[in-house]
């Protein structure tokens, strides 16, 4: 069974997933950093994608994403670091990036090395939904690769519900119309979330972009299974001479 | 504005396979809005009063179609010129300014943002915003807002709010980028004016059209002049590629015209430095948008390379892609040196100072082979004010070579 699958079957509530550019802040850090955020109780992890030209980022994951690059990070040794990672991590592990990459490495060699490095599903934000379904859902699908779409303040009732209808894992709610990183908080999303979650959607929901601390973390548990880390904890490992115990102070400092 | 069928765009946004809509889910109703709506608006009588009203009496349409003596002497054929550059702003940019600000005003958008490499669709902007009263924020490379001085200026006085783009290599691809990031973080206040037949559909698409104005006088012109409407050769250079898809729109289905597309190739297309994204670029996904762009093998976007930073763009409009691939246009490469020279022969020959971009078009001439009786069409984009600093360094290394 996909590890998505089973992490939402078993946990309803206070589901916490964190982003981490692979290959960021150094070449081999990601190893440990992931090991130390299933240690410290994150449920899953996204692991970012390094890209030259990520549209949707704010300047922290930018900033990331260029360091990454300057490491030596490519797709390809993400992968085989994940490989390595999944000797040890259990909990689901989802690749977030941009198109181009995955197009060259080449979609069905992607699908299929992805799943086999231990990748349980995917996010990539310029893939429209239509393009999924008629050119990667059947390869996406025969490799057991959930693909996770994007729901936004800006998104109708109506597409709201042909994205669930169509989505095989958890639906990714975007708090508010931004690139990552662009705010601190969720207020004045109660509105949207709360329209969401009255929506009774059969996909399971998380919440992401502009979630930094305990507090918006718990406010955004409110209205949806769970939420996403991302921006703030790449800047509290950016500068960290011990990734791992950065790691743990900032869990720490969200689940306890 | 008639479509084209044979090398128009898909219903879906598509030439061949190349176009679409690659965007993030926060852009999905901006982009559905669009396509719905940009035919009907600019095909209504309304719309159609204002814009060739606009085009007439503010732009200073039609330009002229200019026989060049000189130069038809020195290439030993027919070489007339499509003055762009008399437009009003400098370009043939405002064209699809002014089309667009007209629509942007039916969709009751109040906020407009642009990218621009060499300034001109930025200056183009900003003076459209300026006529309509609305705010104009532009983001522009670092390395533009330094080179494209004047530029910035001009924008500045018009009101435009200019934010300067420090990420990547700080030219055209990153103002795109940075754009985008605005357009999200304001999806719906905001209309993002782009600037060339780049983007997700029905961008290359819409800017096609505002800038078909361009082949259909050539055609009504030469039809005046030597009682024919189609030339021999069209040649436009080719960043995005807009005013070349302008150039070309109405000849895409007289076979015979041939349609010439110039990238520039920086110091040289094997040199590490250049923006020829058709001879060094792959397929792949740009500005949201599938063409040929130049990257890695890993699918990171790469740097671009030309001395004129309006052609320094990595990726290329998806119809020139097409074009391209099914041979219905031919693109050549034009070196920094080959477009300086070609501007100096310009200056020179015809009294005619042309922007950098469009000397790269002027310097193709030197590298094809013309019959006597041929009638060639070069479009003369833009004009060469912003230029002259570069052209003053390239005159005066002239000099110091010539004195060592």
């Amino acid at each position: 069974m996909n590890r998505l699958d089973s992490l939402f079957q078993k946990k309803k509530n206070n589901i916490l997933s964190i982003f981490i550019t692979a290959g960021f802040p150094k070449l081999n850090d990601t190893a440990s950093i992931v090991k130390q955020l299933q240690a410290s109780g994150a449920d899953f992890i996204e692991l970012g994608i390094p890209f030259s030209d990520p549209l949707a980022d704010g300047p922290v994951i930018q900033d990331s994403s260029t360091v990454a690059l300057a490491n030596g990070m490519t797709l390809k040794l993400l992968l085989q670091q994940l490989r390595e990672i999944r000797k040890e991590v259990n909990i689901p592990i989802l690749l977030m990036g941009y198109i181009n990459p995955v197009l060259q490495y080449g979609i069905e060699k992607f699908a299929k090395d992805a799943s086999e490095a231990g990748a349980d599903g995917i996010i990539i934000p310029d893939l429209p939904m239509q393009q999924y379904l008629e050119e990667y859902k059947s390869t996406f699908d025969q490799y057991n690769l959930k693909n996770i779409f994007l729901v936004t303040p800006q998104t109708t009732e109506e597409r709201i519900r042909y994205i669930d209808t169509n989505s095989n894992s958890f639906i990714y709610l975007v708090s508010s119309s931004s690139t990552t990183g662009k705010k601190t908080g969720i207020d004045g999303a109660e509105d949207y979330l709360s329209r969401i979650q009255k929506m009774n959607l059969k996909s399971a929901t998380v919440v992401g972009f502009n979630i930094s601390n305990r507090d918006s973390f718990q406010k955004a548990c409110k209205y949806a299974n769970g939420a996403i880390i991302g921006s703030a904890f790449v800047k509290a490992v950016s500068n960290s001479n011990d990734v791992a115990q950065s790691t743990k102070t900032f869990v720490d400092s969200i689940l306890n | 504005m008639k479509a084209v069928s044979k090398y128009g765009v898909s219903e879906n946004g598509y030439y061949g396979s190349f176009g679409g809509a690659y965007i993030p889910e926060i852009l999905y109703n901006n982009i559905e809005e669009l396509k719905s709506k940009y035919l009907g608006i600019s095909q209504s009588e309304k719309f159609n009063n204002e814009f060739s009203e606009l085009l007439k009496n503010y732009v200073g349409r039609p330009t002229p179609l200019f026989f060049a003596k000189n130069l038809s002497e020195q290439y030993k054929t027919n070489i007339y010129l499509k003055r762009e550059d008399l437009n009003h702003t400098g370009a043939h940019k405002i064209n699809n300014a002014i089309g667009q600000i007209l629509l942007a005003k039916e969709l009751g958008k109040k906020r407009i943002i642009a990218e621009t490499g060499a300034g001109q669709h930025g200056v183009a902007t900003a003076t459209v915003c300026a006529l309509m009263g609305m705010e104009c924020i532009v983001y522009m490379g670092e390395t533009d807002v330094q080179r494209q001085a004047p530029n910035v200026a001009r924008m500045k006085m018009l009101g435009a709010k200019v934010v300067s783009v420090h990420s990547g290599s700080k030219t055209l691809k990153d103002a795109s980028n940075e754009a985008i990031r605005d357009w999200i973080n304001n999806p719906e206040n905001t209309y993002y004016l782009i600037g060339s037949v780049v983007g997700p559909h029905p961008y290359p698409d819409m800017v096609a059209r505002f800038q078909s104005v361009i082949s259909n006088e050539i055609k009504g012109q030469l039809k005046t002049i030597l009682g024919k409407e189609n030339p021999d050769y069209v040649i436009a250079c080719v960043g995005g590629g807009s005013n070349a898809a302008g150039a070309f729109y109405h000849f895409l289905e007289s076979e015979d015209v041939k349609l010439i597309g110039v990238e520039a190739a920086g110091k040289g297309i094997d040199s590490g430095h250049t923006a020829a994204t058709l001879s060094v670029g792959s397929a792949g996904i740009i500005h949201g948008s599938k063409t040929i762009l130049m990257q890695t093998a890993d699918g990171q976007i790469t740097e671009p390379y030309s001395i004129s930073a309006g052609l320094d763009y990595p990726g290329i409009g998806p119809v020139h892609a097409y074009l391209n691939e099914v041979r219905r246009a031919n693109y050549i490469s034009i070196t920094d040196t080959e477009a300086l020279e070609a501007a100096l022969n310009l200056t020179k020959k015809e009294g005619i100072i042309p922007a950098l971009e469009s000397a790269h078009a002027l310097a193709a001439l030197g590298k094809l082979q013309f019959k006597k009786e041929e009638i060639v069409i070069s479009n003369l984009s833009g004009r060469g004010d912003k230029d002259l600093e570069t052209y003053t360094n390239y005159l005066n290394e002239l000099k110091y070579a010539k004195q060592n």
